[in-house]
């Protein structure tokens, strides 16, 4: 558009004009529309200081079509009156000439004429005064004549009402020279090309600079899941702390090692249908390991380890029913069983990030299926004062670092602890996960030195996010009952 | 987690004090409660009802306070302040004792027939007590939340309260054909048999979810007196004949179930809680219960147990450096009566028959922490060096996943769960054929089966998402699972990939080069070669 040819008009006249020149003058002037002007001076002003516009607003009374119409046949008023000869007129006719509806009222309020009712066929018309002056019409045509000041604003607004007049805004530029300015303009390059490179071209050319403001070309790439990018970098902070990842590769778990090993009695409400997905086939564990099975079974009936126990029948067949996992807590029982059987005993950290499953009712926020994380530390001589610690640690790295610890309840955690983080977004402390230390009639059994103390604590794998995001997912760890 | 509603001036009335909200939130956090929410009458119908259902309701102001599930002893106001009250050390933890009653002793004799349906029952009495409308309203609150919660909905346990100066002992516990027993129940105003009343409570909001505890076995728990007036039929209503109100002054006491043990913890927290109300406070007027067999037993049982830690196991495990009377103090606070003996090392701890949640040394652990303040016990890092390792499935499967991105395709995250058809019909198999595992009472068809292939999963997410501009390249890499009797549980999963190309065109080339790719990366070279792969058609069907 700057090479073309009214930009080039453009420039030369600019060159012979005094001062600048009025884009809607030049475009009277040239013949072309307005707009062609604005895109040529726009298109100009993109090259640089080649010239400088100005935009400016001038208002403009401009007649309507049916203005335009009167000041070329009279208002409707006057062609009434003068449609009506000596002898007057029958309304009924009258009102059936063009101008004739809204000619009468106005030539009526205007005691130009008169209505004889009592005549005898019908009302007639007749003429009040001898001749009139079509003000309306000289006025528009005053306005036409581009004289519009010279009516009055009661004047003015009066037309504007019955339609006749428009106020209009009209959009211009003044255009002056740039510091730039010259009237040849040459076609601006949009990209370097071998051939330039190779023939040195390029030192002569101009370039048109790059529009920052647009969008480059995204590449064709693949995505990963954000809940799984949180995933993996949550592998990370444990790898990063020195626990070794547990295998969680079984999605169908047995009650003995997802609630009988862990202590939590065979009449807790969280082992009703309601809470967790039995199964139907395979609906019972084929394997347990029966001497271990024989302790865990002794403790909750009768006690033992120090314990009191729960003192209830506990029974095989309810222990061998097979579930969706409802935690992964149960992967860590599994493991600390092994490390159990390893002797002399060795410490050990443990993690895992992997699905569970939960039998409730499904709204927005809650899932049948969800992830977690659960991590682990077995270690002679620790205490809720390590636990504590390793919290610290572990929220730094997702950065949540304003903690505070309250006293909770698990059936296999004793002292047990709720984890709480300052929400800047909803000024309120909220709930970031769950934590304790097994209770020795969950480790004991498993033939765990009694010297020996585990700390542990989980989360949902949403949570995070939520304290650094202002987003409301739900999901906290061991559901505590 | 049990959420108990107390009036929150009736609260403070009793803890002699007032508290800001934040001041009491405070202070639940600290001892292990949670203020989940303040309200009222009216806004709870409001909420539930509407405005208009909510006119005229109380306006009183309530604390909503989640308690521990453990915690038997913080199901009502007066538990709750009771605690508080020696938590804060305003007042001495109370001793209750088990009285024998100059008169005859109320007994309770459980025939054989019990055995098959409901076979245990304890008892006891609370002896001139005064009740108020609050008190009262309290007193059926607490035994509606024991009913919800150890009692799992009544089906371990049930609990009777009596008008005793309205009955006659002793008491015979037994079972009867549901045509022979016929009685007024509770706010009814005439007699109807056990067979009528399973009918007429069939719609009562209430009590149907009780029905099928005893419903369609032959004989029906019921308790009478030595007239011939039904007490209760357990776990469904008591009588009308024996209703408590608030100028009962003699109140007796009944648990029927099927586990003894949680009976006796119910009998206990009842008769602890509210014996604050007798003449004789904190004291419970004993009852004696016959089993089948003749052997007879006194209740309640308001055991104290004593067990002795040692002062630096408590601080080792906690992680203070606490004295031993310190933590003796400590202890008390929570309503575990403790002093120092022997050595000076030993701790003896007395623990209450309100804290049957008290089984081992830890559960001692952790109250001394509770009352120390979890907040001020200093972190320390573990010293525990070990060398982290990756489980190796979990590190390819991190490996091929920013490869599969790289490679342009999208990572999907679908549901382990879905239809029988999903696996089997849709892709032309027979359930059968799948060795899926079947999940029992799926409560909808998503949740028939666990997935045995992906595929499923990213064709549903596919189809959610055919408006986007195409094509679309979506992977996953998961498990699916599936029956294994080489397993213990008779069950493994196995890690999978799969990618699905969506376009006007099929582009098997896409998902063959993609797959070639993988190959390439897992440095497995085409061709028959051993080590090598190639691909062939299947028969038919995926």
């Amino acid at each position: 558009m700057a090479d073309g040819p009214v930009a080039e008009v453009l420039l030369r006249q600019l060159a012979a004009a005094d001062g600048g020149l009025d884009s809607a003058e030049l475009a009277a002037k040239l013949g072309v529309e307005h707009q062609a002007v604005v895109g040529a001076v726009k298109s100009l002003q993109a090259l640089g200081e080649i010239i400088e516009a100005e935009l400016r607003s001038t208002k403009r009374w401009e007649l309507t079509a049916e203005g335009e119409e009167i000041a070329r046949e009279g208002s409707h008023e006057a062609r009434v009156f003068r449609s009506i000869p000596p002898e007057g007129l029958a309304q009924s006719e009258l009102m059936r000439l063009p101008s004739g509806k809204v000619g009468f009222s106005k030539a009526m309020s205007n005691k130009w004429i008169r209505v004889d009712k009592s005549a005898a066929d019908g009302p007639r018309v007749f003429r009040v005064v001898d001749s009139v002056e079509d003000e309306v019409q000289r006025r528009l045509q005053l306005v036409q004549g581009g004289q519009a000041e010279k009516l009055g604003e009661k004047e003015r607004s009066e037309l504007r009402k019955r339609k006749l007049l428009t106020e209009v805004t009209l959009k211009t530029y003044w255009v002056s020279k740039g510091s730039a300015f010259s009237t040849s303009i040459s076609k601006q390059e949009t990209e370097l090309s071998p051939e330039m490179i190779s023939s040195g071209s390029w030192r002569d050319r101009p370039f048109k600079p790059y529009n920052f403001l647009a969008h480059g070309v995204l590449p064709d790439s693949g995505h990963l899941h954000p809940l799984l990018k949180v995933r993996s970098e949550l592998r990370q902070i444990f790898l990063e702390m020195g626990f070794t990842e547990m295998p969680t590769d079984n999605f169908i778990e047995s009650s003995f090692w997802n609630f009988d090993a862990l202590f939590q009695p065979q009449q807790h409400p969280a082992r009703d249908q309601h809470d967790t997905f039995f199964l139907r086939d395979p609906a019972e564990a084929l394997q347990l390991p029966m001497d271990y099975v024989h302790r865990v079974k002794r403790t909750h009936s009768q006690g033992g380890y120090g314990s009191q126990g729960y003192k209830y029948n506990w029974k095989l067949e309810e222990a061998r029913k097979n579930l969706l996992r409802t935690h992964t807590t149960s992967a860590s029982a599994r493991a600390l069983y092994r490390l159990a059987q390893k002797k002399p005993f060795t410490p050990a950290k443990y993690f895992s990030i992997d699905r569970v499953f939960r039998n409730e009712t499904l709204d927005a926020t809650h899932l049948a299926e969800f992830h977690q994380i659960e991590g682990v530390v077995a270690d002679h001589g620790l205490t809720l004062g390590h636990l504590m610690g390793v919290l610290r640690e572990f929220f730094t790295k997702l950065g949540i670092t304003q903690l505070r610890f309250k006293p909770a309840y698990n059936p296999y955690t004793e002292p047990s602890m709720e984890v709480f983080s300052y929400h800047q977004g909803l000024r309120k402390w909220v709930e970031v996960g769950n934590s304790g230390i097994f209770r020795p009639e969950m480790l004991l059994p498993m033939g765990l030195p009694e010297n020996v103390s585990v700390i542990a604590w989980g989360l949902s794998l949403e949570r995070p996010t939520m304290i650094n995001t202002a987003s409301t997912t739900s999901g906290s760890w061991w559901a505590t009952r | 987690m049990p959420t108990v509603s107390v009036k929150r001036d009736l609260l403070f009335r009793a803890l002699g004090r007032t508290y800001t909200d934040e001041e009491f939130d405070e202070l639940c956090f600290e001892f292990g409660l949670e203020l989940d929410e303040i309200t009222s009458e009216k806004e709870i119908i409001s909420k539930e009802q509407g405005n208009e259902k909510a006119e005229g309701a109380s306006d009183v102001v309530l604390y909503k306070i989640d308690v521990p599930a453990n915690r038997y002893d913080l199901l009502c106001l007066e538990g709750l302040v009771r605690g508080l009250q020696v938590f804060k050390e305003r007042i001495k933890a109370p001793v209750y004792k088990r009285v024998t009653p100059n008169g005859e002793i109320q007994k309770l004799i459980i025939t054989e027939e019990t055995a098959r349906i409901r076979p245990y029952a304890v008892a006891a009495v609370l002896r001139n007590i005064k009740f108020t409308k609050d008190r009262y309203d309290s007193f059926i609150e607490l035994q509606e939340k024991l009913h919800q919660n150890i009692c799992r909905k009544r089906a371990l346990v049930a609990i009777g309260t009596h008008d005793l100066d309205t009955l006659s002992g002793p008491f015979t516990y037994t079972a009867k054909r549901p045509s022979d027993i016929k009685f007024k129940p509770l706010n009814k105003t005439k007699e109807y048999t056990a067979c009528e009343l399973m009918n007429i409570y069939k719609t009562d909001n209430q009590l149907k979810h009780y029905l099928h505890i005893i419903e369609n076995k032959p004989l029906f728990p019921v308790i009478y007196d030595s007239n011939g007036v039904v007490l209760s039929m357990p776990p469904i209503i008591n009588g009308n004949h024996s209703k408590i109100t608030v100028n009962t002054r003699n109140v007796f006491i009944e648990c029927t179930g099927t586990d003894f043990t949680k009976a006796k913890i119910v009998l206990d927290v009842i008769v602890t809680m509210f014996s604050e109300y007798c003449e004789n406070p904190f004291t419970v007027e004993a009852a004696e219960v016959v089993f089948p067999n003749g052997k007879s037993y006194t209740f309640p049982e308001l055991a104290y147990r004593k067990e002795i830690v040692r002062a630096d196991l408590i601080n080792k495990k906690v992680g203070i450096r606490e004295t031993p009377e310190n933590i003796a103090k400590l202890l008390t606070r929570m309503h575990l009566k403790s002093e120092v003996i022997g050595d000076g090392n030993q701790i003896e701890i007395e623990i209450p028959p309100t804290r049957a949640d008290v089984i081992h040394a830890c559960d001692i652990v952790e109250d001394a922490a509770i009352a120390y303040g979890y907040n001020n016990i200093q972190m320390a890092l573990p010293k525990t060096y070990t060398i982290a390792n990756q489980f190796p499935l979990n590190k390819l499967t991190e490996l091929l996943r920013y490869d599969m991105a790289a490679a342009g395709f999208t990572e999907a995250l679908t549901f382990a769960l879905c239809s029988q058809e999903d696996i089997a019909d849709k892709l032309g198999l027979d359930i059968s054929a799948t060795k899926a595992v079947h999940i029992s009472n799926p409560k909808t068809a998503e949740f028939q089966v666990a997935r045995t292939t992906l595929l499923p999963g990213l064709l549903k997410t596919i189809a959610a998402n055919r408006k986007m501009p195409l094509p679309l390249k979506l992977f996953e890499i998961s498990d699916i699972v599936v029956k294994d009797s080489s397993r213990d549980v008779g069950a493994r999963n196995y890690r999978h990939l799969c990618a699905v190309y969506y376009n006007k065109n099929p582009g098997f080339e896409i998902i063959h080069g993609l797959l070639d790719r993988i190959m390439q990366l897992l440095n497995v070279p085409p061709g028959e070669k051993k080590g090598g792969y190639v691909i062939k058609a299947s028969e038919g069907h995926l």
